[in-house]
């Protein structure tokens, strides 16, 4: 069963120092935005003014480890640019002209827009659109589905290229809701739990964990991991701290990531030390992926690839070994080829045994966070019966609404430009600047369809190039530290932090949280309801917490606990912990681990993982190489932001002050391109303008770029000069692969030359 | 008088910044102005063409006193607390160099 443990001995929630100065125990989620990891903080209060932040001593992951974006906290709170009281537009749009406004006011033009806009154009033509990790992210669905009624939540992230591909596999071919490395984050001893035992091998495949903390996962996890013996092994295009430190790191070329999970499949099999008895007993369909596998041989993929096939034997022989484990991220997510990724890759884990055992891949029980599909039917809220509705792009792309109850990204932009199959009236944007973020391409596109809506409220912290360039409201959002929250890590689906988000400070100016709104728009447009979970924030987070297996508290309890970990079984498989029914097994159609997919046949896609060559590549198009003969990547993390945010923190920019362009030295040098000149990298679809620097980290040919860049020094008027820097300038929009998921942001040619 | 110093385990070390900022925060620096500064030494392909040559250096500067209130009360220097890699150790130079012994490679120890 699942667990919660408390500390015991923890400080209390809050000390006083003889000077008065208070110490209050709390978590980071966000904002400013971060992934839902809940590293424990300290904040320092005196008079009501913050003094500083410190890490939590006893916070039991974090231990008081902290990141600069929290230890810049107080920059960032206090900064005299943040969004103080609700505005709303006077002139055009875009125009940026803003008049102080009460709450009032602005909820009142939000609920007389919804009902015009409800009115003539029908409940769905209302939207909200949420960007990736904030915690805006918790209340994306419920403000769409549960406050207005409309099934139009939009995340315009091409492809869906965030998580969704990997959960869609990790749901069909496992049966699990969400699968990632085990770092004892549950267990109260943590590594000293006799149970336990360090991976032997870590395969690292497109993540940078120690910058990206990626789906709550405490990225520096890794390097304590490095410290008890786990051995790395890298899979990326470019040499990152973690591969310079890794046994082996192999440097793919971009995109052709299923070509090497195919072979790496193939050489485990060949070693003929998988683990057989789990296959026998747990897997369906070994035979049919063996033979698929074998037609994708090392040798095969080092042509391909580029990664030596004696590489690729090597490594077999190392993950064959109990217990290994993989740290898998977005990059496969970001490949239209992402979901056959996804199955070769985790196919591997499966056979050799390392599936929910201490140290393997831990499985996911179904996670609590909204937005999956199973919340989709709500038909209280609707009246059109379900089967007369057709959702944006699911037609296209059937697959989409079975694994999140969002529009498809891509269709979406053809949507606001077309009105079909509905028109798309009213936008709510929540705490997502789209335009500027790593997540719409062709933005300039993107903003010429949303410029047309009839209204457009936007919360966030800064005015930002979004706001500037397309909001009619805009309402203020307050800190983390300003509001009260839960943080469980991917909802609940994995074991570790349990946290509360507890109020520290009084509010800056009129900022509220985003559940906050959420909720005060609920009572606005259903003043009758007397639904208990909607009543205030502590029985909404209380409600949450009710839903999570074996967690059994409230959310004043928890915000008087500050922190506790989750604890959850392994091999919940052998126990019955996986399936609605409680049988042993695997929650898939098979009841065990489908490396052949019923789902995937059912849905008219190879039941077995492919390769297939991205479509814009040297070797798809070489008419297209000759004017653009490099291939660029791009989505490079920094420690100092998060997506687009942080740029006005002066500390932090001081440390990373421009959006880089990583190139090899060689290449560099041979395009006259110096450290720190400014330089275009440049396609067919766009270019933009970013600062060089030059590494011998990279394959010759390859450029490597930072994301969500915009520069707030540069003023509102040409939105930030968000345009300028823009890199997702250059991905087209809808190339998707045949299910819907998956684009080209780690492999589109390009070229590169000097600014002046 | 006891020497004290700080051990920086540059295996570990994994350029995070934390220390800097962590540090500022303490002794309320002004931008521009540093108690610790991140030196990166490489990245470079050695001679094998397999392995590299990348190490963090954080340096501790003139302003460092050593965190001496916060140590006075008890707790460890900022810098070594927020170390996001645990790679920093506070101590006498005995301590430290025994431990630098016992770590046998990639470290290296300041008196700032
Ligand atoms: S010991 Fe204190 S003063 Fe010295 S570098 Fe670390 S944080 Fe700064
Ligand atoms: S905080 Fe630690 S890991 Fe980060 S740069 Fe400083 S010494 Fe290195």
């Amino acid at each position: 069963m699942a667990k919660l443990h408390w500390k015991e001995n923890a400080a209390p929630a809050v000390t006083e120092l003889e000077d008065g100065t208070k110490i209050y125990r709390t978590n980071a989620w966000s904002p400013p935005g971060c992934h839902a990891v809940g590293c424990g903080l300290r904040i320092f209060v005196k008079d009501g003014e913050l003094q500083k932040v410190e890490g939590d001593p006893d916070q039991p992951i974090t231990k008081g480890r902290l990141c600069v974006r929290c230890l810049t906290m107080k920059e960032y709170f206090y900064h005299p640019d943040r969004i103080k009281y609700p505005m709303k537009r006077v002139g055009k749009r875009g125009e940026n002209k803003w008049q102080r406004i009460t709450w009032d006011e602005a909820y009142d033009t939000i609920v007389e827009k919804y009902h015009e806009c409800v009115e003539k154009w029908g409940v769905n033509s209302v939207s909200v659109f949420a960007g990736t990790g904030r915690e805006a992210c918790r209340y994306h669905t419920p403000l769409c589905l549960g406050v207005f009624g409309s099934k139009t939540i939009v995340h315009p992230n091409s492809g869906w290229s965030c998580l969704v591909p990997r959960q869609a596999v990790m749901t069909w071919i496992l049966g699990s809701a969400y699968v990632d490395f085990d770092y004892a984050a549950g267990l109260p001893l943590r590594y000293d739990d006799p149970n336990w035992e360090p991976p032997k091998y870590m395969l690292i495949w497109g993540r940078d964990p120690l910058r990206c903390n990626a789906d709550g996962m405490w990225g520096h996890s890794m390097v304590e991991l490095m410290k008890l013996g786990t051995k790395l092994i890298t899979v990326d295009p470019r040499a990152n701290w973690l591969a310079t430190r890794s046994e082996y790191h192999l440097q793919l070329r971009p995109g052709t990531d299923a070509a090497l999970a195919l072979a790496i499949l193939d050489a485990v099999i060949k070693t003929d030390k998988y683990d057989k008895e789990f296959v026998e007993k747990w897997c369906y369909g070994f035979d049919e992926l063996a033979e698929r596998a074998a037609q994708h041989s090392p040798e095969w993929a080092e042509k391909i690839t580029g990664v030596p096939a004696e590489d690729i034997y090597a490594i077999a022989e190392c993950l064959v070994q109990k217990p290994s484990s993989a740290c898998v991220g977005l990059a496969i997510d970001q490949n239209p080829n992402t979901i056959q990724i996804g199955h070769a890759l985790y196919s591997i884990f499966a056979i050799t045994g390392n599936m929910d055992i201490p140290g393997g891949l831990f499985m996911g029980q179904p996670s609590i966070f909204p937005g999956r599909a199973q919340d989709k039917k709500s038909s209280e809220i609707h009246e059109e019966p379900e089967e007369e509705f057709e959702g944006i792009g699911y037609k296209e792309f059937p697959a989409i609404p079975l694994i999140v109850n969002t529009t498809h990204p891509d269709c979406t932009l053809d949507t606001l430009e077309t009105g079909r199959p509905y028109p798309i009236k009213f936008a709510f944007i929540q705490s997502s600047n789209l335009l500027a973020s790593s997540i719409v391409v062709q933005p300039s596109r993107w903003y010429e369809a949303m410029r047309k809506l009839e209204f457009i409220v936007a919360s966030d912290i800064f005015m930002n190039p979004t706001i500037a360039g397309l909001a009619d409201i805009v309402l203020p959002i307050s800190t983390s530290l300003e509001h009260e929250g839960i943080i469980t890590r991917t909802g609940a689906s994995q074991p570790g932090q349990f946290s509360a988000i507890v109020k520290v400070m009084e509010n800056y100016g009129e900022t509220k949280s985003d559940l906050e709104i959420c909720l005060d728009l609920y009572h606005r447009l259903h003043p009758d309801s007397d639904d208990p979970r909607w009543k205030d924030t502590d029985s909404y987070l209380s409600s949450d917490l009710a839903r999570i297996n074996g967690a059994n508290v409230t959310f004043p309890e928890l915000r008087e606990r500050v922190s506790g970990q989750y604890e959850l079984e392994y091999r919940k498989y052998e126990k019955g912990l996986l399936r609605p029914d409680g049988e042993p097994g695997f929650n898939t159609i098979t009841g065990k681990i489908e490396l052949f997919s019923t789902m995937l046949g059912a849905l008219d896609e190879d039941p077995l993982p492919y390769y297939q060559e991205p479509k814009f590549s040297a070797v798809s198009r070489p008419d297209m190489a000759k004017d653009y003969p490099m291939t660029m990547t791009t989505g490079a993390r920094r420690f100092t932001s998060f997506h687009s945010e942080h740029r006005q923190i002066k500390t932090l920019r001081e440390i990373h002050p421009w959006p880089t362009v990583e190139i090899n030295s060689k290449t560099a040098e041979a395009k006259g391109i110096t450290e720190g000149s400014w330089v275009y990298v440049e396609n067919p679809w766009g270019r933009a303008k970013l600062n060089a620097h030059l590494t011998p980290t990279l394959i010759e040919d390859v450029v490597s770029m930072d994301h969500g860049w915009w520069y707030p020094e540069k003023g509102e008027e040409d939105m930030f000069d968000v345009w300028d820097c823009n890199i997702n300038n250059l991905i087209p929009n809808k190339e998707n692969g045949k299910l819907g998921f998956g684009t080209h942001f780690k492999c589109m040619p390009c070229t590169i030359y000097r600014a002046e | 008088m006891k020497q004290y110093g700080l051990m920086i385990d540059n295996e570990y070390c994994t350029g995070c910044h934390s220390c800097e900022v962590a540090c500022k925060n303490e002794h309320n620096l002004p931008l521009g102005q540093w108690g610790i500064k991140v030196l990166e030494l490489g990245p470079w392909k050695l001679m094998d063409d397999k392995h590299w040559e990348y190490r963090y250096i954080p340096v501790p500067t003139t302003y460092c006193d050593l965190c001496k209130d916060r140590v006075a009360e008890g707790q460890k220097p900022s810098c070594v607390f927020h170390c996001l890699a645990s790679a920093m150790e506070y101590g006498t130079l005995e301590e430290l160099t025994a431990k630098m012994v016992a770590k046998g490679k990639m470290a290296s120890i300041f008196i700032p």
